[in-house]
């Protein structure tokens, strides 16, 4: 059983913006391949040519769809993976002290040495954010690239989470949550960014950006009708009007 | 806390990086390969790459796996049971190459016709098509027909380029984005990181889509279209602006053919060409005398309103053709909207969205520039409208006018290659009549009169045969389907099994997945590839190129194993498929970041080997080959004088020269020290209007793009059209068989119009009331991405999605299968649920669907039992009319193939073992099958 620190003075997260998630699945593979050849054991795949692939991943994208009372159905995409939890539930649970939430920056980890196995914490995780390898036997998750955001190898622009640096639609931001001027808080600010489920009690760090409103009155012209409306108003119902329209305008040029 | 563990926080990954180009699909980013003694370890994006600028999709991260996939083929391969059972002997490439030579080379002496060579994701056409051109046959193509040849087609006819590759939203400034049906597009990286930038900016994006997902599920609003129908949507969008008023009268007077004066006596059998001076060129009335001019005449101001009677004949300009056209009822939204399944409301909305996004608020950016007439202007000035589209309107066999009428409504905008709408990326902008015309004559033991694919500009450019038949396999450039410029591979088999136009020897494929995806009518396909008559196989050789054991491969009496892309040189280049940005011109290569572990050869120097055996002329200097090899050719081949595959650091007079330059032996090696990628910055003032700006046009001469300046204006009249329309009244000597008059006059309407999808005709909208589309998921690419171990796990089988009304309607329940029926063949296939759909529409992602033992999977992979494809209830041909024709299923101007044009019916089915029609499984090929890698631990 471990204890989780006193609350971090700094707390490193992601911001993902659902608002242009297009649901690629870049940020699934960039952080399949790092934590492939980084952080603890490699990450297996069970049956890779089979009928019942079942690999380890530590970021998954999921789709939903949702359904105005009014107004078209809509979809969303939405990337899941360890929110590294101010209360992380899945830190009191581990019997061998494995899992842990490091003091200085708040990032959740597991120390796959210590590491039995048993699964208890992906059962605490009310998110699902925690999956087992099923060639190494050890609890897998998100470390936010703790080999990466510190490595003094990488070039310093590439010391953030890989998929922060792959995502092509600038969906996933990092920073420190716990500073109100870091660009993560100030997106977070601006854009009503807010905790997952937070009825769970595990005050996660990392924080969704909502999508903004979509979605034009499907009946007409909503509250634009005045703005909108005069765009259209005709100069002539046929051609012969049209034309003349025409020679007037250019006439004044 | 004290007893925390102290993980290794700055580990070493890799020992090496190398910079290459991805090749996971045609967006071609630049990547880093990181490499552990030699061996690919991870995959990332290059930072310093116009194209991604480090930011890289899953398939391109995936790309690793690609080497190690048990798929990948071990050595050249000789078929030894009956075609299809893949039963194969390994082969030494001498036996390989020298079977090859014992096929091809009669055919080059006595009937190089007789091969067909076809490529399908190919990246170097360039090559390919010069190959073709030298082996003497017209009968080469790549994949363009039966992937998106309506938009290419229609996009240099009409603006001088198109979508992808060849053009792309002003990420920078636009205002608005219409987004027509991409799914996931050649420009992958690119769309992504744009539509975040204009999602920062604020801009609003419209998805017209039947289906919201990916690009749609994020945009501002959505259009549920029925498919087929974007045309009258658009045209609709037309009707509205122009009754308003709301168009770009300047840009169109300047810059477009709305100001050329057309024949238009009824009589005449000039009707509806333009009319010319003694030297050829379209004239307009000038405002300033009111007096006949040529369209680009010094100081020239081209009226809107031009009209003139001479001879005897009235001539006016296209403005006036298009006020009659557009302006009719028929257009107008309460006449179009249920067609299109949307509300007239909806449809006025957009149409006034877009005349505020344009007219409201111009872009202007503060940069002098002069036009082709001389013309100094102060600014630039744009319309902040955006619009970008592919193969949801491109598949249909109304295509070619939907991508047309799109051209025409961002004309009248006023949103091509100004400040906030679409730019053109180098080399183009291009008209179509800068183009090669297509050539097809055939003399044996010699090349052909120049290259087999180019854009006709009327009946004489045809490649019929004396008889007026046509002269290639595929029946491109026939009456069938005048401008089909990218060939049409869905259509080369079947011609070749029923000898229409004439039978063929030796059937060559690169990378051509024709036993499966790429085919219509797969069962079909494979019963023609194994048809035998008297002589044995109908198509007595087939000889196949790929790095993996696709589907195809078992039909193959040769297999020539190709490297993957890790492992060989390609270039990316300026004369095929660029990837340049708005902005810069850009080419890039691959170059052996990789060593093959196995005995396989890029296919491009096995090609230019190949080339010399035969003696080809351009592959061969007093009898020894030419090329030591792809990277030998990449260096010295040269196009034109001073120009060959790649741009940069070439050799001046004066050292190191960019664009134009002698070949220069090391310049590979300067594309390695830069990243692979080689940029030339388009100077600012030239950056917009370039096909009407002096400054771009100068600077594309100066680069090598063109041997002298070219400006065009949009045509938003197609006159190659109307000369077909002509013939096909009757006018001319080169005249159209009978059966396909009414079929080219009513298709080849020199206007953007909108006819139904052919298939509607036969196939009773009743009783096959549902519309079938299929999507490319963002994380697969076609069929190489399920031998990707990481990719296969993110989309591993296929559902049929149905949406809400059918859904309720057939009672349907999670884990519930359905028939899905078409007037070709039934599929039962697993279904779910969306609601994000237009009503009448299902869709399933593309390419999925395996069969057993192909792609070096386990035969129980869900790809193979619950994976499926369309294509087996999609035709090549039109429904038997009982003419005793072959009507084929494809765009009657272009060939483009109308994979969307399926209608089908669903009913409930009781779940089967696996997904049906069921295939035989073929058996893997020696060294490859899941026992062959590793790689799965």
């Amino acid at each position: 059983m471990t204890a989780l620190p006193p609350e971090p003075v700094r707390k490193l997260g992601l911001v993902i913006d659902l608002d242009t998630c297009v649901g690629c699945h870049a940020c699934v593979i960039a952080c399949k391949g790092w934590n492939d050849v980084a952080y603890g054991a490699p990450l297996g795949d069970a049956d890779a040519y089979g009928a019942d692939p079942s690999g380890a991943f530590l970021n998954r994208v999921h789709s939903y769809e949702v359904q105005p009372p009014d107004g078209p159905a809509q979809h969303v995409h939405f990337p899941r993976s360890c929110l590294h939890c101010d209360s992380a539930p899945c830190v009191p649970v581990c019997p061998t002290g494995a899992s842990y939430k490091r003091a200085e920056d708040g990032i959740v980890l597991v120390n796959e040495d210590a590491c039995i196995g048993c699964g208890l914490c992906a059962w605490a995780c009310p998110y699902g954010a925690r999956e087992m390898d099923p060639s190494a036997g050890v609890m897998k998750k998100c470390t936010l690239c703790v080999d990466r955001i510190y490595n003094d190898a990488l070039p310093e622009q590439d010391r953030e989470p890989a998929c922060v640096r792959t995502c092509p639609s600038n969906a996933r931001h990092f920073g420190d949550l716990a500073d109100p001027e870091s660009a993560a808080s100030q997106l977070v600010e601006a854009r009503g960014g807010f905790a997952l489920m937070p009825e769970t009690g595990a005050a996660p760090v990392n924080r969704y950006l909502p999508p903004r409103e979509k979605d034009w009155d499907e009946t007409g012209w909503g509250d634009e009708t005045d703005v909108l409306a005069p765009w259209l108003a005709p100069v002539a119902e046929e051609p012969q009007g049209f034309l003349g329209w025409l020679d007037r305008t250019l006439g004044k040029v | 806390m004290s007893d925390q563990p102290t993980p290794d926080l700055a580990p070493r990954v890799s020992d090496t990086i190398r910079k290459t180009t991805c090749y996971m699909c045609a967006c071609r980013c630049g990547i880093d390969v990181h490499l552990r003694q030699g061996r690919p370890v991870l995959i990332e994006g290059n930072r310093d790459h116009p194209k991604n600028r480090g930011v890289l999709c899953a398939k391109g991260a995936a790309g690793l796996k690609q080497v190690t996939s048990p798929a990948r083929l071990r050595a050249p391969l000789r078929r030894v049971g009956p075609r299809g059972s893949g039963q194969f002997r390994e082969i030494s490439w001498d036996e390989a190459l020298d079977t090859a030579l014992s096929w091809l080379k009669p055919l080059h002496d006595a009937a190089p016709e007789k091969l067909a060579f076809f490529t399908g994701r190919d990246q170097s056409q360039s090559l390919t098509g010069w190959w073709a051109e030298q082996f003497g046959t017209p009968n080469h193509a790549a994949h363009g027909g039966l992937c998106s040849v309506n938009m290419a087609a229609a996009g240099i006819y009409t603006l001088g380029g198109s979508f992808w590759e060849f053009g792309a939203p002003d990420w920078d400034h636009a205002k608005l984005l219409l987004l027509f049906g991409v799914a996931e597009d050649h420009d992958s990286n690119p769309i992504k990181m744009g539509l975040a930038r204009l999602k920062a900016r604020g801009a609003r994006i419209v998805g017209v889509n039947p289906i919201r997902s990916g690009y749609s599920a994020i945009a501002d609003a959505w259009v549920a279209i029925t498919p087929g129908t974007d045309g009258l949507f658009i045209l609709s969008l037309v009707h509205e602006l122009l009754k308003a008023g709301r168009i770009d009268l300047d840009f169109l007077a300047r810059f477009s053919n709305a100001p050329v004066l057309l024949d238009s006596d009824p009589a005449s059998p000039t009707r509806g060409l333009f009319l010319r001076d003694d030297a050829g060129r379209p004239q307009v009335i000038d405002r300033r005398t009111g007096k006949l001019a040529p369209w680009d005449g010094q100081g020239v101001q081209p009226d809107l309103r031009g009209r003139l009677r001479r001879a005897g004949v009235t001539h006016v300009s296209v403005m006036h053709e298009m006020a009659d056209r557009y302006l009719a009822p028929h257009w107008a939204p309460e006449a179009v909207a249920g067609r299109c399944g949307v509300t007239p409301a909806q449809i006025r909305r957009i149409a006034a969205e877009l005349a505020r996004a344009a007219f409201d608020d111009p872009v202007i950016l503060h940069r002098p520039w002069t036009d082709f007439r001389g013309h100094r202007h102060d600014s630039m000035v744009g319309r902040a409208v955006a619009v970008h589209a592919m193969r949801g309107i491109s598949a249909h066999s109304n295509g070619f006018q939907t991508a047309r009428a799109l051209h025409l409504l961002q004309t009248l905008l006023g949103a091509v290659e100004t400040p906030g709408s679409f730019r053109f990326k180098p080399p183009y902008p291009k008209p179509a009549d800068a183009h090669p015309r297509p050539h097809s004559r055939t003399t044996p033991g010699q090349p052909l009169p120049g290259p087999a694919l180019g854009y006709p500009q009327g009946p004489e450019d045809l490649a019929l045969r004396p008889d007026g038949t046509p002269a290639r396999i595929d029946k491109a450039f026939s009456w069938e389907n005048p401008l089909s410029v990218h060939g049409l591979l869905h259509m080369v088999i079947p011609n070749a099994a029923a000898g229409d136009p004439y039978r063929i020897d030796t059937l060559f494929l690169y990378m051509a997945n024709m036993a499966w995806n790429s085919s219509m009518n797969t069962r079909g396909t494979i019963d023609m590839l194994t048809a035998q008559d008297g002589d044995g196989y109908v198509i007595p050789h087939i000889i196949v190129s790929d790095a993996y054991s696709s589907e195809t491969v078992a039909y193959a009496d040769l297999v020539l194993p190709d490297t993957t892309y890790l492992e060989r040189h390609d270039c990316i280049s300026l004369l095929d498929r660029p990837i340049s940005e708005p902005d810069r011109a850009a080419d890039a290569i691959r170059w052996p970041v990789v060593t093959p572990d196995r005995d396989v050869r890029p296919f491009q120097s096995v090609l230019l080997d190949l080339g010399a055996r035969l003696g080809l002329p351009g592959m061969t200097r007093n009898g020894a080959p030419r090329y030591r090899d792809y990277a030998d050719y990449i260096t010295t081949h040269e196009r034109r004088p001073g120009i060959g595959p790649l741009a940069g650091w070439r050799s001046g007079p004066a050292g190191i020269a960019h664009g134009r330059g002698d070949p220069n032996e090391a310049q590979l090696q300067s594309y390695i020290a830069n990243g692979g990628v080689f940029q030339a910055e388009i100077p600012a003032e030239a950056q917009y209007f370039k096909p009407w700006n002096a400054a771009y046009q100068d600077w594309a001469v100066t680069f090598g793009l063109a041997d002298a300046p070219q400006p065009y204006l949009i045509q938003l009249w197609c006159e190659p059209l109307r000369r077909f329309q002509l013939a096909a009244e009757g006018h001319g000597v080169i005249q159209p068989p009978d059966h396909l008059r009414g079929r080219i006059i009513a298709t080849h309407d020199p206007l953007p119009g909108w006819h139904a999808p052919m298939s509607d005709g036969f196939e009773d909208p009743v009783e096959y009331p549902i519309h079938a589309l299929s999507q490319r998921p963002m994380a697969m690419y076609h069929s190489w991405g399920s031998q990707n171990a990481w990719l296969r796990q993110i989309h591993g089988h296929n559902p049929l999605y149905l949406p809400t009304l059918w859904w309720d309607r057939l009672t349907l329940k999670e884990g519930d299968w359905v028939r899905v029926i078409s007037s070709r063949g039934t599929l039962t296939v697993p279904a779910a649920h969306m609601a994000a759909l237009n009503p009448h529409t299902v869709w399933t992602w593309n390419a999925i669907g395996k069969r057993k033992g192909a792609w070096g999977l386990d035969p129980a992979a869900p790809e193979a039992t619950r994976g499926f494809l369309l294509n087996h209830i999609i035709s090549e041909l039109l429904p038997d009319r009982g003419d005793g024709r072959r009507w084929a299923n494809s765009d009657p101007v272009t060939g483009q193939a109308a994979w969307f044009d399926l209608r089908v019916r669903l009913e409930k089915s009781a779940a089967p073992t696996e997904s049906q029609p069921a295939f035989a499984p073929v058996s893997p090929p020696p060294g490859t099958g899941p026992s062959a890698t590793e790689d799965a631990c």
